[in-house]
């Protein structure tokens, strides 16, 4: 019997994220890798590494900002619909998905099906996004896998009163040459960009249950700064970052069901 | 008589002496950094040596810029548009228009006759647009800051620059690199980019010329070029140019002195 396996490959501006699905929806394999700044291979990479013994999947969706990039592609969604459908699928009662990605961050209202209602998104500047996060790490000589974790330790959170990244880096600096916590100044970021981005999900109506997707969903201090912000508990999955390819996976089986119904 | 001026910006810190006819005697140069009180004395001192004079010998001095209440030797203080229209007028008599571009921010300024400011509109809450654009951009591709104007002013065709945050742009100039296209066409492109968002915020208080072009962004001849050929028109520039807060800072200085010997004398 042969079996059916579809590939959804979300194309982030920092992260490729890839999971493969069988025909009960259910995730078999996954991938992330660093996006390189060359990305005609990026499918075939993707797809190399979630079937390893050489095995092609049926059908391949892509997401992303680079899903145009995925030359084996059946087909390529928003990642507004994807990141929807990821949300629903990993807990079926969300109805505000917020998504922060490293260049852009999305706030999406959906319906009980997991369709999309409305949106809003910042893709403008870099203050409610991940980059955010990656420049303070580096102005505190820090890894941004570790930064969230050591803003818990926050007592007394520096306020940082840029909305620049840019800027808000200077800030940091004198900061740490004031002699202020390192805890303290690394919550008063995650605050910030928590800031921005709860004004951008009070635009499409924060409504329980809030899932969390993106890649800086990873990170607990982000979580936490949000969740005492909205005053409500979130729904942060450890797939949370595959949240976009799952979504296009089960969308592209979903299309593949109906062409195999229709022939 | 002297007086002294002292423009304490986010970048750097720029001080003035002037003697009684109003002729500059001292400048002073440095970097800001973190410490901003060392960093205003610094200037000072600076601009002391210059002229040597002692420090007694300088009657009254005004702090100005976004530092300005930490300069600890100060006598009061003036905010940077008040003393970038003063000495503007000071130095270019028919400016009507300033653009300041500083490390940190940008200011259009709309100037009276008679020096004094009419109206005026900034951007700070963002670095697009200010120094910090040129600085990221130059970081990326590994030049000094002092070379990406005369480098840019090499290019035959410029890129477009499509983002507005300097974040995105860093990595729009990566990618550009990584296409094959050429530095000086990056950085030309990245000039006409703060070009724009300069020509833009002078619009909203209604550009009229003469202008004069002041803050440390000016010394750079790339960004001259950029704005004079998007406009059309031609910017006051002059070796003083990054020193004209600090010059008007001085110049309300040798007023307020002036004043009080009026005032005093009448009596």
């Amino acid at each position: 019997m042969k079996i059916t396996l579809i590939a959804g490959i979300d194309v982030g501006s920092r992260t490729t994220k890839a999971v493969l699905i069988n025909e009960a929806a259910e995730i078999v394999a996954r991938y992330s890798s660093p996006t390189s700044v060359r990305l005609d291979a990026v499918g075939e990479t993707a797809i190399k590494s979630l079937c390893p013994n050489g095995k092609k999947p049926s059908y391949v969706a892509s997401t992303g900002y680079g899903r145009y990039q995925v030359r084996n592609r059946d087909i390529q969604i928003t990642e507004i619909t994807c990141h929807a459908y990821g949300a629903h699928f990993l807990y079926p009662k969300t109805k505000c998905v917020l998504d922060i990605g490293a260049q852009n961050s999305r706030a999406i209202k959906i319906l009980d099906n997991g369709r999309v209602k409305t949106f809003k998104m910042n893709d403008k500047c870099a203050s409610g996004a991940g980059r955010f996060l990656e420049r303070v790490a580096n102005a505190m000589e820090l890894e941004l896998e570790q930064i969230g974790e050591m803003s818990l330790r926050s007592a007394d959170p520096q306020v940082i009163s840029s909305i620049c990244a840019v800027l808000a880096e200077s800030e940091i600096i004198n900061h740490v040459t004031e002699g202020k916590k390192i805890e303290d100044i690394l919550m008063g970021a995650h605050k910030s960009i928590i800031d921005r981005v709860t004004a951008l999900i009070r635009q499409v109506g924060v409504e329980s249950e809030v899932t969390m997707t993106g890649g800086v969903a990873k990170n607990v201090g982000m979580v936490k700064a949000f969740e005492e912000k909205i005053g409500m508990k979130v729904n942060v999955h450890k797939d949370s970052e595959y949240a976009g390819a799952i979504g296009a996976a089960l969308l592209g089986l979903r299309r593949l069901q109906k062409q195999t119904a229709n022939n | 008589m002297l007086v002294a001026g002292v423009d304490v910006g986010s970048t750097a810190t720029k001080a003035i002496i002037l003697d009684e006819n109003r002729k500059i005697v001292g400048r002073g140069l440095t970097n800001t950094g973190a410490n901003v009180v060392k960093a205003a004395e610094r200037a000072f001192k600076n601009a002391l040596e210059e002229g040597k004079f002692e420090e007694w010998e300088v009657t009254f001095i005004v702090g100005t810029g976004y530092g300005r209440y930490k300069v600890p030797f100060g006598n009061t203080q003036v905010t940077e548009i008040g003393c970038h229209s003063r000495g503007a007028h000071f130095l270019f008599p028919n400016t009507r228009t300033i653009l300041d571009i500083g490390g940190q921010d940008t200011k259009a300024i709309k100037v009276g006759a008679d020096g004094d400011v009419k109206d005026f509109c900034m951007n700070d809450k963002c670095a697009a647009g200010t120094g910090r654009f040129l600085e990221a951009a130059a970081g990326v591709l590994g030049l000094e800051l002092g070379e990406i104007g005369d480098v840019s002013q090499m290019s035959e065709s410029p890129i477009r620059i499509t983002n507005v945050c300097t974040v995105f742009v860093e990595a729009e100039i990566m990618s550009h690199l990584s296409k094959g296209r050429k530095v000086e066409d990056i950085l030309r492109g990245v000039h006409n980019a703060i070009a724009g968002r300069s020509i833009a915020l002078m619009r909203r208080i209604s550009l009229e010329d003469e202008i004069t072009f002041t803050g440390g962004v000016s010394r750079n001849k790339g960004m001259v070029k950029a704005i004079e050929e998007k406009l059309g028109m031609k910017l006051n520039v002059c070796s003083d140019s990054q020193f004209i807060g600090a010059i008007g800072a001085a110049l309300f200085a040798f007023e307020k002195v002036e004043h009080e010997n009026n005032t005093h004398s009448r009596h």
